[in-house]
């Protein structure tokens, strides 16, 4: 529904520059779909409002996904789709995430469900997620080593 | 090991092992059980044993080469794995599918759909111990298998929706076998609910368990029948319709107790809409026109084209061997799977192998849930709990 995309488009990021200009820092239609990249430092506090702000309610994360997108620097880029329920409306947040070892504020405290979803991401990059309630493997075994979906990490494993 | 800890000093609490191997956990699920006596403290799920790195695998692969590895996550709805892989492909392409697919996979779609709530009503009356109910459904879901092996070749693993269409035109007398299906279906669901609906040890053991208000289900990310069974009247099909859904008529039931019980009826009614839709593709389908859209050098040619005409042979050529290149950009496309809300993420670096893929797998997202679900419960009840998630592990793991 590509008029209601843009009519959505065009509200997130009105309400987000009005409350923060900032937190915009480019915004990427393609395919139907509005992509808004934030600042990592802003991450945790546009999620806030993009799930408080009364025009916006963004009541439930459906995905949070990692892209790897080693040699580039940053290397990480977090994609986070965000799903209004009461608007029928969807947005996607992204954010870069880089470091030794790459380290981005976790979104558990806006949503809960994204409790496992972070989990995930960081069992399978080795990206860790600041203020997460409970991080550790969730679908390798515990004494696994290495961050197997990294683009460096060899499809056949290691021995 | 995961472990559970309990209350340094007290003898109160007994940490008990269920699974992976159980016949209850619907596949190879370990939860471990902190228990008071009979009563669940606790409840942390260990999962990973059915792990077999299809994302990365997909990464390893060209577009059309990754349909089989997408039949293979939930085991029990693999047109719709493949359909929302070939979807998300086709948005990277912009790609334009032609009615009669459109219509034949909706019809295949909503097939699947009836065929995994079957195994899901089978499997949770199982577990509950209405053991006849399990060899009832099993023997409607052999028709529908029967369907699809005529269709696909295939009974499970069909990878029938490819990129652009479908892999083969409907067989000769493919109506006949549908529309016996559709007449023999209503009667038999009827009979289930017979046994199930008014019976006194059903409603016992769902009616209370396994309940979670509507705000706790939709900050938790659950999607599907129970999130729906809560009063919230989400579908995907309606709310962002996909692959023609929007000219098909149907209901999205809903309840509102949020229990056990309320996501069994949601189920149910739910398979009744699916006959619905089924038998509406039906109409529209004419067997004329394409299955596949023209797109040389991304569809494959037809085999008599490309045994024929030169371009056809080295469109066909490049195609499996090299693959198509689809633009650079990021696509996120959500259908309506039975489990909910199912995912297909995709970013494509502009080579023949994508460069991640993602699937957003209802089944593990809404078992996330099942800690809050079984607080205080007996262990009893956290059977019925797993059941009423409707949970398929190769979804889970992935």
């Amino acid at each position: 529904m590509p008029q209601l995309a843009s009519a959505n488009a065009s509200v997130v990021i009105d309400r987000l520059r009005a409350w923060k200009p900032e937190s915009v820092s480019q915004v990427i239609e393609y395919r139907g779909e509005t992509t808004i990249v934030v600042p990592p430092m802003l991450l945790l506090a546009t999620a806030k409002q993009c799930k408080e702000d009364p025009e916006l309610q963004f009541n439930q994360l459906s995905d949070a996904t990692c892209v790897d997108r080693f040699p580039n620097e940053p290397r990480f880029e977090m994609n986070y789709q965000l799903l209004s329920i009461p608007r029928l409306a969807r947005v996607r947040l992204r954010t870069s995430v880089s470091g030794q070892p790459p380290v981005i504020d976790s979104l558990e405290p806006v949503w809960p469900g994204a409790n496992w979803m972070e989990r995930e991401i960081f069992d399978l990059f080795g990206i860790r997620f600041e203020g997460h309630s409970d991080l550790r493997r969730i679908l390798l075994p515990e004494e696994f080593e290495g961050s197997p979906l990294r683009r460096d990490f060899p499809v056949e494993g290691k021995r | 090991m995961t472990t559970v800890e309990t209350a340094v000093g007290t003898s109160k609490t007994m940490v008990l092992n269920m699974g992976p191997q159980h016949p209850s956990t619907h596949g190879v699920l370990r939860v471990l059980l902190e228990l008071d006596g009979e009563n669940v403290v606790t409840a942390v799920p260990d999962l990973g044993y059915l792990h077999t790195g299809i994302e990365k695998s997909c990464e390893d692969k060209t577009y059309s080469q990754a349909i089989t590895l997408t039949d293979r996550m939930d085991y029990l709805n693999p047109l719709g794995n493949n359909l929302v892989y070939c979807l998300a492909v086709e948005k990277l392409l912009g790609l334009e599918i032609p009615k009669q697919a459109q219509y034949i996979r909706v019809m295949m779609v909503e097939l699947q759909r009836i065929s995994s709530h079957l195994v899901w009503l089978g499997t949770h009356a199982l577990d509950m111990g209405a053991m006849s109910v399990m060899l009832y459904c099993f023997r409607e879901r052999e028709e529908i298998l029967k369907i699809f092996e005529r269709f696909a070749g295939q009974r499970m693993m069909t990878s029938y929706i490819r990129i652009g269409g479908l892999a083969l035109e409907p067989p000769a007398g493919w109506r006949e076998l549908v529309k016996r299906f559709l007449d023999m279906m209503p009667a038999r669901i009827d009979e289930y609910e017979e046994l199930l609906t008014n019976n006194r040890i059903w409603r016992g053991r769902l009616k209370g368990v396994g309940y979670l208000p509507a705000e706790t289900l939709i900050a938790m990310s659950t999607t599907g029948p129970g999130l729906r069974a809560a009063g919230v009247a989400f579908d995907n099909r309606k709310a962002f319709p996909y692959s023609s859904y929007e000219e098909f008529e149907f209901n999205v039931p809903t309840r509102t107790e949020s229990d056990c019980f309320a996501r069994y009826l949601v189920r149910v009614q739910e398979m009744r809409e699916s006959l619905k839709i089924v038998r509406q593709a039906m109409e529209k389908i004419t067997d004329q026109g394409p299955i596949k859209s023209e797109a040389p050098g991304i569809v494959p040619p037809q085999r008599e084209k490309m045994k024929t005409e030169m371009e056809a042979l080295i469109y066909h050529f490049k195609i499996f061997t090299e693959g198509f290149s689809p633009p650079p950009g990021e696509v996120y496309v959500p259908i309506e799977s039975p489990r909910g809300e199912l995912g297909c993420f995709i970013a494509s670096d502009g080579s023949p192998k994508p460069l991640r893929v993602h699937f957003r797998g209802p089944s593990f997202v809404n078992l996330q849930a099942l800690p809050l679900m079984v607080k205080g419960q007996l262990i009893a009840d956290t059977v019925a709990s797993i059941g009423t998630i409707d949970i398929v592990l190769g979804e889970v793991d992935r």
